[in-house]
């Protein structure tokens, strides 16, 4: 649960770990549901309405001005989204 | 950093195997991004964007926002797995790669996962000696670019010590293709030297379909290196680690090396290899450990609902398929023959990646000689010194055109040299600028005679020393005429000239 | 005069067009029942301040004789997960308040190049996260029926707005039901479009695969009004489906005229029995089924049986797709910053999203991060997926026999505020009946069937159609929607309790 907290990047208390590891089995109980059906010889779905091949002219199009791109921003500066410091390395 | 032990190269391919693998990420040089119809900053018409003007909501990760994929892209990408002796997969898929880190948009990288827009593959790799090294490729993916993070406060501009870091987005989402090698047997010695004509066979694949300006020091073209060492007669591969982002031709030969030193130093001292990212350090020629590999490879891929499956048709692929450059190995063989260049001619022209100038120079009607003159001589040198590419400064044809003047007659190479500033300062054609700058050659051997005499004249003690038999001494007096030309005189001409005066 | 608040969006456009009344007239009369009336229901997080401004400009237009659109200067309201240029957008979630879209979402982009006029953004739950709107960050929205029970959800505050006449036309989001739940708890229409039918872009997405945008409103064909608005191809949304579509309008005109119901066959599934309803639910659903055949309909008993793995199905994929869509709330771009001293990036992301998402949403990112963990992917989430083409199969069996299918719209009618939010699964278990067509895709349409015998709350009856057949609920749904509220004597809504500021 911890581990998944780090993945998700979501703090959880103590209360919450012991809560949401209760919850869990509501995965484990869906997933045995799904596995009475879900068989190697179905398969499967990943869009309800099958299409392929959609794509878009190599076209330039709207932009967003640097105003419009910071202007949500919690923290700028230089023209450039500004966060704390980064321990982690790059992918 | 503690220093790391190496062991002698030699040594350690005695105890040792190296196997190799290489990452190689491209990024196509499209109008626009891979899933968003912003500027490309891959491409050249935006290398000077200011941070975060290339941007389209998706490249933010804005709510609501939705990929949509670059038509242009997906062919680039079937164009580049051909040239790889790929197949090409009809239905690839993307897929989400989940991991959270500032410079990604949405927190997911649009990647390709278990269905690869190219698969089983391989390339020639011509090495110096012209031995052929065939290394196999695992598959060719598509998948988007993340922005880019600078690291303020610390002393190096590096990640560690730093206070606090700046995101620009305009490279979010810039179309790459990653290419992936299968792990390489039987490089032995030559290791270093493979993942070096590796690097450089595809950057001249990409060159050759025009899908990239694969301008390494910019991140068009960027390199992780696998090495992994198996003492001699063990199957088992060895633990490997990745060199990320070497971001030189030259510092690829480099790392591998230092990886098979560094790692043969360990395992013979009894230690073991972690399995870890390196980071490669141009300055020091070193690499240094990254993140180890376990918890960030939780990367809970899965098919990207936003998009659909990209299905090339068999028409669409043999269209691109018959419009395949020649393979680069092939390429060179023949141009180096047409050209009648020696081996070191040859290498320094493909190393500064110029032959598609020089064979358009050529085609335009000039020598191949003076062709290779021009682009590997001056030219090369202007670009260095304006932080250009050579192909940036000039059109062939107007160097051949340049070549035509010379070989007529009309400009010295001293001339020709001026003339060429000129074009790349873009006064005109070389002819305007011989116009323009009035740099022709003087022909008139009236004016060039009067200007001898009166240097003659000057140089009494010249004079006397030419009629004693020191010829040599007719130097002084050449440049002094050459001089009152502005240089517009043939030389040759005029030593004639001065020695015919002289003897009256 | 007539209270302009209590006519359907379709009344409203012919008044509009034959000048009548005024666009500034209709949006004053809407913004007047906000002012009186949304402080009990709380149906809107934001009310547009220049609404009046919009309408002013499409009387000019009209009055300069442009040519406008059949809804022109018709007021809409706008649910939260929908991004507006000219409002803040939050999805219902602490972690975007006072957002604001560089761009609109493509339904408010037509929305507004339509003439219609934008009341303001409605409550949902965090997210579209929830069957009760009771998840909002902002607070509950009630339900005008009995202000101590849920709107539906996750678009409560769309249906309650409409429902409370607040304004005659919504747009509302339905992932597993989000738009049908909540018309059947007010009695009011709704309908989820084929998926691809409506584009997405611009709609916060909670999980891209289900999500789908559509109209909400009081009458069957104000319902094919707005979905003329929004509907068709969206080159920004590539799952967006680029055939041309058939006036849902018209459709919806020609069903109220008559014999459609003559010979349509109607399948009812033999899964989903009576008693899985609450006895006023299935009441009245029998009762319209009754009404229906009396009027020539045939029904038909179909097979469904993996419906009954939908919900798995569903809260497989769901959390899976919405812990990843949720990833670039951050803190980073945009949004809420925590600020954690002396913190790395990471803390700061991690402590963001404790402090703004509610329990709901980090229980079902946590969840769909466990769904999509390595290993687990095949077993998990495509194991799910296997489950919708099963379920896809159900329905081309079933459409080969019927027009439609019908189903109670929900298994209850409005639970009180707070009875089930502690039972997630209890909650969960809402959306049985509808999310069979988010899995396949298929539009599915809610229209009140009459009120439950036990406690008086409004029941909704549910068409399902196969893909692309929208007109087909369209035709249907304005028949029995006829036929019912002639029956009734005058539309369900009527029967409402008035509510405070009612004059
Ligand atoms: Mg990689
Ligand atoms: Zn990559």
């Amino acid at each position: 649960m911890r581990h998944l907290g780090v993945l998700a990047r979501i703090q959880l208390s103590d209360a919450e770990v012991e809560r949401l590891t209760g919850q869990l089995d509501v995965i484990v109980d869906n997933i045995a549901k799904v596995s009475q059906v879900a068989t190697p010889d179905i398969p499967a779905t990943s869009h309800p309405i099958p299409l392929e091949n959609v794509f878009r002219a190599d076209e330039v199009g709207d932009m967003l001005t640097l105003e419009q791109a910071l202007r949500n921003a919690p923290d700028a500066a230089d023209g450039r989204f500004r966060v704390t410091a980064i321990l982690g390395e790059e992918q | 950093m503690a220093k790391d032990t190496l062991m002698d190269f030699d040594a350690a391919l005695e105890l040792f195997e190296p196997v190799l693998g290489f990452e190689v990420h491209v990024e196509l040089n499209t109008k626009t991004k891979m899933f968003s119809a912003a500027a490309n900053p891959a491409n050249s018409e935006n290398h000077d964007a200011a941070p975060n003007t290339l941007i389209a909501p998706v490249d933010l990760g804005l709510p609501g926002s939705l990929p949509v994929v670059n038509e242009t892209a997906v062919r680039y990408s079937i164009s580049l797995g051909l040239a790889l002796g790929c197949s090409i997969a009809s239905p690839s898929r993307f897929a989400r790669k989940n991991y959270f880190y500032p410079d990604l948009g949405k927190n997911y990288q649009i990647s390709q996962y278990d269905e690869p827009i190219a698969f089983e593959g391989s390339v020639d790799v011509e090495l110096a000696d012209g031995t052929i090294v065939t290394v196999p490729i695992e598959r060719a993916h598509m998948e988007e670019d993340a922005g880019k993070l600078s690291h303020v406060g610390g002393a190096t501009g590096r990640i560690q010590g730093a206070e606090y870091s700046l995101v620009d987005y305009n490279r979010a989402g810039v179309p790459l293709v990653e290419i992936v090698t299968k792990p390489i047997f039987g490089a032995e010695h030559r290791a270093p030297e493979i993942a070096k004509a590796y690097v450089q066979t595809i950057r001249d694949i990409v060159l050759s379909l025009g899908i990239s300006e694969a301008r390494m020091e910019r991140g068009n073209l960027r390199c992780d290196a696998n090495v992994s060492l198996r003492p001699r007669g063990q199957e088992k591969l060895g633990t490997r680690t990745e060199t990320k982002n070497v971001n030189s031709m030259r510092s690829v030969e480099r790392a591998v090396r230092y990886e098979i030193q560094r790692q043969a130093a360990i395992l013979a001292a009894g230690g073991t290899i972690t399995q870890e990212t390196r980071h490669w350090h141009e300055d020091t020629g070193t690499t240094s450990p990254g993140r180890p590999k376990s918890d960030a490879d939780d990367y809970r891929y899965f098919p990207e609902p936003d998009l659909l499956p990209v299905a090339p048709s068999v028409e669409l692929i043999e269209e691109l398929r018959s419009a395949l450059p020649e393979p680069p190995a092939v390429r060179r063989r023949r141009l180096k023959t047409e050209w009648g260049f020696t081996d070191l001619e040859f290498q320094d022209a493909a190393n500064s990646g110029i032959l598609p100038e020089i064979e358009a120079t050529v085609a335009a009607g000039a020598s191949p000689a003076s062709a290779r003159k021009w682009w590997t001589g001056e030219l090369t040198r202007i670009a260095k010194v304006e932080g250009k590419e050579p192909a940036e400064l000039v059109e062939p044809a107007a160097v051949a055109e340049l070549q035509r003047l010379v070989d007529a007659g009309t400009l010295t190479d001293k001339l020709a040299r001026q003339v060429l500033e000129g074009m790349v300062a873009g006064e005109g054609t070389p002819q305007q600028i011989v116009d323009a700058r009035g740099l022709a050659v003087v022909s008139d051997d009236g004016a060039l005679i009067a200007a001898i005499d009166e240097a003659l004249a000057a140089q009494p003690d010249v004079l006397a020393k030419i009629r004693d038999g020191k010829v040599q001494a007719a130097g002084a007096v050449i440049g002094a005429v050459m001089k009152a030309m502005r240089g517009q005189a043939d030389a040759a001409r005029v030593r004639e000239l001065v020695l015919e005066r002289a003897a009256q | 005069m007539t209270d302009l608040t209590r006519l359907s969006a379709a009344d409203l456009a012919d008044r509009l067009a034959s000048r009548e009344i005024s666009s500034v007239e209709a949006t004053r009369a809407h913004l007047d029942r906000i002012a009186a009336v949304d402080g009990d229901i709380r149906a809107f997080l934001h009310v547009s301040d220049h609404a009046l401004e919009v309408a002013a400009d499409i009387d000019r237009r009209r009055g300069a004789g442009d040519r406008l659109g059949p809804v022109a200067g018709v007021p809409l309201a706008i649910k939260d997960v929908l991004v507006t240029t000219d409002m803040p957008s939050t999805s219902g979630s602490k972690i975007l308040e006072g957002y604001l879209s560089p761009v609109d979402a493509t339904v408010v982009a037509r929305s507004r190049a339509a003439g219609l006029v934008p009341l303001g953004k409605t409550n949902m739950d965090e997210f579209a996260m929830g069957s009760s709107t009771e998840h909002s960050a902002y607070g509950a929205t009630h339900n005008p029926w009995d202000l101590d029970r849920i709107p539906g959800g996750s678009g409560g505050g769309s249906a309650a707005a409409v429902a409370a006449f607040e304004a005659p036309l919504a747009l509302g989001s339905d992932t597993g039901g989000s738009i049908r739940q909540p018309a059947h708890v007010t009695g009011t229409v709704g309908l989820k479009p084929t998926y691809g039918g409506v584009s997405r872009y611009g709609a916060i997405a909670l999980a891209s695969s289900l999500d789908q945008v559509g109209p909400v409103t009081r009458t069957v064909l104000d319902a094919g009004l707005l979905h003329d608005v929004i509907g068709g191809h969206d080159p920004h949304d590539s799952t967006s489906l680029a055939e041309a579509w058939p006036s849902f309008a018209a459709a919806a005109r020609e069903g109220a005229r008559g014999d459609v119901l003559k010979g349509l066959k109607v399948g009812v599934i033999k899964e989903l029995p009576d008693s899985g309803f609450q006895a006023g639910v299935s009441a009245s659903f029998r009762g319209a089924l009754a009404a229906m055949e009396a009027h020539g309909a045939e029904l038909v008993e179909i097979s469904a049986p993996h419906f009954e793995y939908g919900v798995a199905a569903y809260y497989l994929i769901l959390p899976a797709e919405a812990s990843s869509n949720l990833a670039k709330f951050d803190s980073v771009r945009f949004g809420l910053r925590v600020d954690v001293p002396g913190g790395t990036v990471e803390d700061v992301m991690a402590a963001t999203r404790d402090a703004g998402f509610g329990d709901e949403v980090k229980r079902r990112i946590i969840l769909g991060t466990y769904a999509l963990s390595a290993g687990y992917y095949d077993a998990y989430y495509g194991s799910a997926q296997k489950v919708r083409t099963l379920i896809q199969r159900d329905f081309d069996t079933a459409f080969a026999q019927v027009d439609v299918i019908a189903t109670p719209s929900a298994p209850t009618t409005a639970f009180r505020l707070g009875e089930k939010i502690d039972d997630p699964l209890q909650m969960y278990l809402n959306d049985v009946t509808t999310i069979p067509a988010n899995l396949a895709g298929v539009p599915g349409i809610s229209i009140p069937s009459g009120l439950a015998e036990e406690d008086g709350l409004p029941v909704g009856i549910q068409f399902l159609a196969p893909a692309r057949e929208d007109a087909r609920l369209y035709r249907v749904g304005a028949a029995l929607e006829a036929v019912l509220v002639d029956s009734w004597g005058a539309p369900l809504l009527d029967r409402a309790p008035m509510l405070g500021g009612a004059l």
